[in-house]
């Protein structure tokens, strides 16, 4: 802890960034909860999660760096590794879902080209 | 020396995501040079033939342009969550896709999912199309004009093809 | 240790994520697809790794990094294997 000026702004900076993720978090799972069929669901926690995190991510980064007096980036392996990891899932989840025929809700925009997508060959088992 | 560094780039990263994560000494920089040497020579018949990256610098742009798209979706996709959900237009769109290889349209798949209310959910069998939801659809025309300039295009110059 | 401004924040924000995890845990009881089911979990294990995260401000310790990303490891492999499993009836060809 050097300066008494570069403390209190490192402060209200991790105070400001905690925050911020953890209202993007809340608001991520409430769309959760909200959102009205699967596919618009799948939109909510990939999107908002990973922000959430990566603004508590860097909060915490910052607030360690200043605290040890050295540079401390573990947080941004897990940040990286969720940035990575999150397209994937949702990929994944989502092509499960379509292949499921959920419903979509009515005043959902070209379902044709779903119900094409999902008659895509390949995906049983070879027997 | 192709057979003791297949990959120098993947040697680097791994050296560097060890020291990363276990600090800094002397003893971890050897051990996680010894790493990043054994790994890479165990992967590499595996990953034969992937496309790499022709233009770093390029890539690091890409990204940091990547990274602030990806802060405008959060705020738009959290708007939208805010709003009534009558006011939500969802839809499906085809991209017709120029990128064949698997390594950048995977990177172009991804990039589309982490971006404002788009996730890519399927691919067609041939290569010919990627199936993305959208959160508000709009103006179908647009977004793909969009997405084909923002993110085709810059990734078809940094993978070379 | 913390101080008061960014203890308070930490507090805040952990309470933030608390509800967060409520409503997940409210899809995930609710369903009504298992596809929700699995999307429910997803969203819990990344709000449980900020939780951990601001565990480990609230403490002044950054030894639950480790924790955090365990978790994160494991469930990107466990969401992976349970899309794969109702996609295909399998997880190991």
């Amino acid at each position: 802890m050097s300066d008494l000026t570069t403390v209190a702004m490192t402060d209200y900076l991790v105070a400001l960034l905690v925050l911020i993720g953890a209202s993007f978090m809340l608001i991520g799972s409430w769309g959760l909860v909200k959102l009205p069929d699967f596919f618009t669901r799948l939109h909510a926690p990939t999107k908002a999660s990973t922000l959430g995190i990566g603004a508590t991510l860097i909060g915490s980064l910052i607030w360690f760096s200043v605290q040890q007096g050295s540079v401390h980036i573990h947080e941004l392996v897990i940040s990286i590794f969720l940035f990575l990891t999150a397209p994937v899932s949702a990929y994944m989840m989502g092509k499960a879902a379509l292949h499921r025929h959920r419903p979509m809700i009515t005043g959902t925009k070209n379902v044709k080209l779903a119900e094409k997508a999902a008659r895509r060959e390949g995906l049983k088992k070879p027997d | 020396m192709k057979r003791i560094f297949p990959m120098p780039i993947h040697s680097l990263m791994l050296t560097l995501v060890w020291l990363l994560l276990n600090g800094w000494s002397y003893g971890q920089l050897f051990l996680g040079l010894f790493l990043g040497l054994m790994i890479p020579i165990v992967a590499y018949p595996y990953v034969r033939g992937h496309t790499s990256v022709k233009k770093p610098l390029a890539m690091l742009v890409y990204l940091l342009l990547l990274l602030w798209d990806i802060v405008v979706a959060n705020v738009d996709v959290a708007r939208r969550i805010l709003m009534p959900n009558k006011h939500l237009k969802p839809g499906w769109i085809a991209y017709p896709l120029s990128l064949q290889e698997d390594f950048p349209a995977t990177v172009l798949a991804s990039s589309i999912s982490l971006t404002p209310g788009t996730v890519s959910v399927e691919f067609a069998e041939d290569m010919s199309c990627l199936y993305i939801h959208v959160l508000h659809l709009d103006n179908e025309t647009s977004l793909k004009a969009f997405i084909a300039k923002r993110y085709e295009q810059p990734l078809k110059e940094i993978f070379g093809c | 240790m913390l101080n008061n401004l960014v203890g308070l924040a930490v507090l805040v924000a952990a309470f933030m994520v608390g509800v967060a995890m409520l409503f997940c845990l409210w899809r995930l009881i609710q369903g009504p697809d298992i596809t929700d089911r699995v999307l429910a979990l997803d969203t819990l294990y990344i709000n449980s790794i900020a939780l951990i995260i601001l565990l480990g401000l609230y403490h002044g310790s950054a030894l639950y990094y480790e924790g955090a990303l365990l978790i994160a490891m494991l469930g990107f492999v466990s969401t992976a294997a349970l899309a794969k499993y109702l996609l295909r009836g399998d997880i190991i060809e």
